[in-house]
């Protein structure tokens, strides 16, 4: 028998990795103070989202029908509500409770991806092979930057126009076309929203867990939901480049 | 079977660790993951070198002491199975079996593959239990319980505490853990009680410790019980309404 070395008498403490809010906030603040109460405004927001981007594609199929009925789209949104509120409004409501949601999402995604790093200092010195995370789930805060930088271009390029050298206020479906017949805005548009596509696929199925909304008779569900949200909004998306780029809308 | 077994070694707490290879010739099939760690550990000891400290109990996975990463899987990542339970049969003859502690901020190593897991302590002590007098037990049947919530009740209650969904997961969370020792207590009649209390205290205290889920599913398949992340998102549900109801009743909050 050997005799085993002397073992360190430093214990292996175990001590916290986050601080317990000082102050709790009155209610529902005190919920965004906790990670479960961040994963619920992340969901919140990130339903909020996915109302838009449905929307936001569906309303621009009109594409299909023509540089008229396009740019009529486009002054109706400014027309929403109206005239039981002057116009733009409710564009304005809509585009305030977007820009929240934005922030929220963000933020909570950043300071839970913080508290993340912190819950493991030292990561595995040998390879982990998972078995459930998927490519999804594990990209998420990339396709997440992704699709925040993009939308900044796309606002600067659809929106505000100062992307776009033919930009002309109002003539939406010109735009769209000038725009797309740029060959590396389009191929951006298509990546962007690929990248989207996987944030999606991720998003609309965790968002059920993160809201407490699983029952077992239709948690079947969720997986499907989430793959054919995905499969509807990033088809209609990829379509409106691929249209431009070979003639079918121009 | 002849193996080789890279393995982490690492002195003390403050110790920096490093991986050894020791050559693993003559392992039956039959012997489990532990047996054949005993039989390394001898010849260790013949040849004066330190023993690869394990912890381990049961040997049968009830107590959850033996959670280790094999080949960067929790447990080895067999369904349902503990490091104990997982056979030798299940590698084939030459492989290189790598062998790594849990990694976690609130898992500091002990020794070798050792770690402290007593933060998942910290989380039962501020609400995984019910404090009333049982007395004696009750006349079968006094509380009636649907059978399907006893079976819920009963699944969650399986958790043996082994720190695998922490340690599998990509955010180092120990939500399959807390909504475990949460549910099996509220969703039973004599849980009740203080079925808000106690699911605001765990996961507040849970969040000191341990990240916080992004539903990556990880942890469930890791779980040597196979407890589902079901109950994750109802330790969701049950916190935020844990948060937001008042059971006082109205005007008692001028009396304060
Ligand atoms: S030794 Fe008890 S669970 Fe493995």
């Amino acid at each position: 028998m050997v005799q085993a070395k002397p073992r360190s008498t430093v214990e292996a403490a175990v001590t916290p990795v986050n601080r317990r809010p000082k102050r709790q906030m009155p209610w529902p603040l005190n919920l965004y103070q906790t990670a479960v109460g961040k994963k619920w405004v992340m969901a919140i927001t990130g339903v909020i989202g996915m109302g838009f981007i449905a929307l936001h594609m569906f309303g621009n199929l009109k594409i299909y029908l023509g540089a008229a009925e396009l740019d009529h789209y486009a002054v109706g949104l400014r027309e929403i509500a109206y005239p039981i509120l002057p116009k733009e409004n409710a564009l304005w409501l809509m585009r305030g409770l977007l820009l929240v949601s934005l922030v929220l999402h963000v933020h909570s995604a950043f300071s839970l991806w913080a508290m993340n790093r912190r819950a493991r200092p030292m990561g595995y010195q040998s390879k982990r092979d998972y078995i459930a995370a998927n490519w999804a789930s594990r990209t998420m805060k990339w396709t997440g930057p992704i699709i925040l930088l993009f939308l900044a271009f796309h606002l600067s390029d659809l929106t505000w126009g100062f992307a776009n050298p033919d930009f002309e206020h109002g003539a939406v479906y010109n735009n769209v076309v000038a725009s797309f017949e740029r060959v590396p805005v389009s191929i951006l548009y298509i990546v962007a929203n690929l990248a989207l596509g996987v944030h999606l696929y991720h998003g609309a199925w965790s968002l059920f867990q993160s809201l407490g909304v699983n029952n077992p008779s239709i948690n079947w569900l969720r997986r499907g939901f989430a793959a054919l949200f995905t499969a509807v909004i990033v088809g209609g998306n990829i379509s409106f480049p691929i249209a431009v780029l070979t003639g079918i809308v121009g | 079977m002849d193996l080789t077994l890279k393995v982490w070694r690492q002195d003390g707490p403050q110790a920096r660790g490093r991986f050894e290879t020791y050559p693993v010739p003559g392992i039956s099939a039959d012997m489990s993951f532990l047996e054949m760690l005993d039989i390394v550990n001898e010849r260790l000891i013949t040849e004066g070198v330190e023993p690869i400290q394990f912890e381990h109990d049961c040997r049968e996975g009830i107590c959850g002491s033996c959670g280790v990463m094999i080949n960067g899987k929790a447990h080895g990542g067999h369904e349902r199975t503990a490091t104990c339970q997982l056979h030798m049969r299940t590698f084939k003859d030459g492989d290189t079996i790598v062998v790594e502690p849990w990694r976690a901020g609130a898992f500091p190593v002990i020794r070798d593959l050792v770690v402290n897991r007593s933060a998942l302590d910290r989380i039962i002590e501020v609400g995984g239990f019910i404090s009333i007098n049982t007395g004696s037990a009750p006349e079968a049947n006094m509380l009636p319980i649907p059978k399907e919530v006893s079976d819920a009740a009963m699944d969650a209650a399986e958790c043996i505490g082994c720190g695998a969904c922490v340690a599998a997961c990509p955010n180092g969370a120990a939500q399959l853990f807390t909504s475990a020792k949460l549910q099996h207590l509220n969703l039973l009649p004599q849980g009740q009680a203080e079925r808000w209390q106690r699911t605001v205290a765990m996961v507040e205290t849970m969040e000191e410790y341990f990240g916080g889920c992004t539903n990556h599913g990880e942890c469930q398949v890791a779980c040597p019980k196979g407890i589902s992340i079901d109950f994750i998102s109802y330790m969701n549900r049950d916190f935020i309404k844990g948060k937001s109801i008042n059971r006082r009743l109205g005007g008692q909050g001028l009396a304060k």
